[in-house]
């Protein structure tokens, strides 16, 4: 009886062992037959391209002296065309509803804390074109608790992955310059002519310019740029050698609201 | 002993019951429910014979290649996707897939309706619009 029973536990003992070590012999060899695999020397690669237009820093500066009411509509309509952006017609055109991303406004709008007492007539309405300044010191970015929002920390583009938005609207709240719009509903029935080259969004997504990153990739100045007749420079802020840095060299330029520390990167010449 | 006859029909009742939904499947279902689906090509993409992996990678994984597609895309910036056979695609679904695979209803559709998977890349993306 003693000594069956001690027979027993022993064997019961190998055994256990057995199974362990086969097991994790045969976990072994899937392993090390996984890492061999044929095409371990070929993995699919992804690059920039040599098309894609570069920067450490894009910004832009626009020209308020060469704007007009016709050549702002043209960007609006250039940039909102490309981007399917909607434009709601007839009853779903609710005021504090529209979707923007580049719009005109007031000078006396656009640079409330540019407080000047009498200010002629004409320039507190002169038109001023606004859009995301994509600041060096996004609060939008530090707002938004998924990431949706990021800032490309290798060209300085305030982005947004509209995969991952949740549509919380904390971004919205952060964003000192109004400069995101939230889609309360399907934009798809308001927009007439979809581009097809780039994506709708949906309910329940706030969006924003994007500095046409998409046509950066492929070697385009943004729409607007090349909308505006001049009245737009685009270029790399860190360089001093390019167009901005050039014409902010030689004209007085300020940024909207810049006391916030936000540091836009979109200039406005006065 | 005498209970005999009533415990055997009751184990072969007991057996139908708890065996219906193969038996049932084998009788009726076998024509539409259990056939998998066929998607169907577009002669652009017979022509193409390869596609961005090989089809049985592609079947199993294109989910995984979408994601890291989109991934890379949208927040690396990078546009350029080099696949295994060393040709260059722009990593994109509407640019890219949905250019060869233009007849999402047949190709997309029959298998994500058979599996009961419900992706939401239409709800933002676009789709060619098909003719028929
Ligand atoms: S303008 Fe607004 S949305 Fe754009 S980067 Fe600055 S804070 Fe963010
Ligand atoms: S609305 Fe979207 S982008 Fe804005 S903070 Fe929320 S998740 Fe981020
Ligand atoms: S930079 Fe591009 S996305 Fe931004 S306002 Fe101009 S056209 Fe629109």
């Amino acid at each position: 009886m003693e000594n069956s029973r001690r027979r027993f536990l022993k064997n019961a003992g190998f055994s256990i062992l057995g199974v362990g070590a086969g097991s994790m012999l045969i976990g072994l060899s899937a392993h090390t037959s996984k890492a061999v695999s044929p095409d371990a020397g070929q993995r699919p690669q992804f690059s920039m391209g040599d098309k894609a237009m570069e920067a450490e820093r894009w910004g832009m500066v626009v020209d308020t002296r060469k704007l007009n009411d016709s050549i702002c509509r043209k960007m609006q309509e250039a940039c909102h065309s490309i981007h399917n952006v909607p434009e709601p017609v007839g009853e779903s055109a609710q005021r504090d509803q529209i979707i923007k991303w580049i719009w005109p406004t007031e000078f006396q709008h656009a640079f409330p804390s540019q407080e000047v007492e009498f200010l002629a007539e004409d320039a507190a309405h002169r038109p001023v074109v606004v859009l995301c300044n994509h600041c060096d010191n996004p609060p939008c970015v530090r707002a938004c608790p998924t990431r949706a929002t990021f800032k490309r920390e290798r060209d300085g583009i305030v982005m947004m992955d509209f995969h991952r938005c949740i549509g919380c609207r904390f971004c919205m709240a952060a964003c000192p310059f109004g400069a995101r719009s939230f889609n309360f509903r399907d934009p798809r029935p308001d927009i007439e002519d979809e581009n097809p080259d780039f994506p709708t969004r949906m309910r329940g997504v706030v969006e924003k310019c994007n500095f046409c990153a998409e046509r950066l990739a492929v070697g385009k100045k943004p729409a607007c740029v090349e909308a505006s007749d001049g009245a737009l420079t685009f270029g790399d802020l860190n360089d001093p050698d390019s167009d901005v840095r050039k014409l902010l060299a030689e004209k007085y330029a300020i940024r909207r609201k810049p006391n916030l520390g936000t540091f836009p990167s979109v200039f406005y010449i006065v | 002993m005498n209970d005999k006859n009533k415990i055997i029909t009751g184990l072969v009742i007991f057996f139908l019951v708890v065996l219906f939904p193969f038996w049932f499947n084998l009788i009726f279902g076998a024509a539409d429910a259990s056939t998998a689906p066929e998607p169907e090509l577009t002669e652009k993409a017979e022509k193409a014979e390869t596609c961005v992996a090989e089809t049985e990678h592609m079947r199993t994984e294109h989910m995984q290649i979408l994601d890291q597609w989109r991934d890379t895309v949208v927040r690396d910036g990078q546009r350029i996707y080099v696949a295994e056979n060393g040709k260059e695609y722009d990593p994109s679904l509407s640019n890219t897939c949905m250019d060869c695979h233009s007849n999402k209803e047949k190709f997309c559709d029959r298998c994500h309706n058979y599996a009961s998977v419900n992706p939401y890349c239409w709800d933002c993306h676009t789709y060619p619009e098909e003719t028929e």
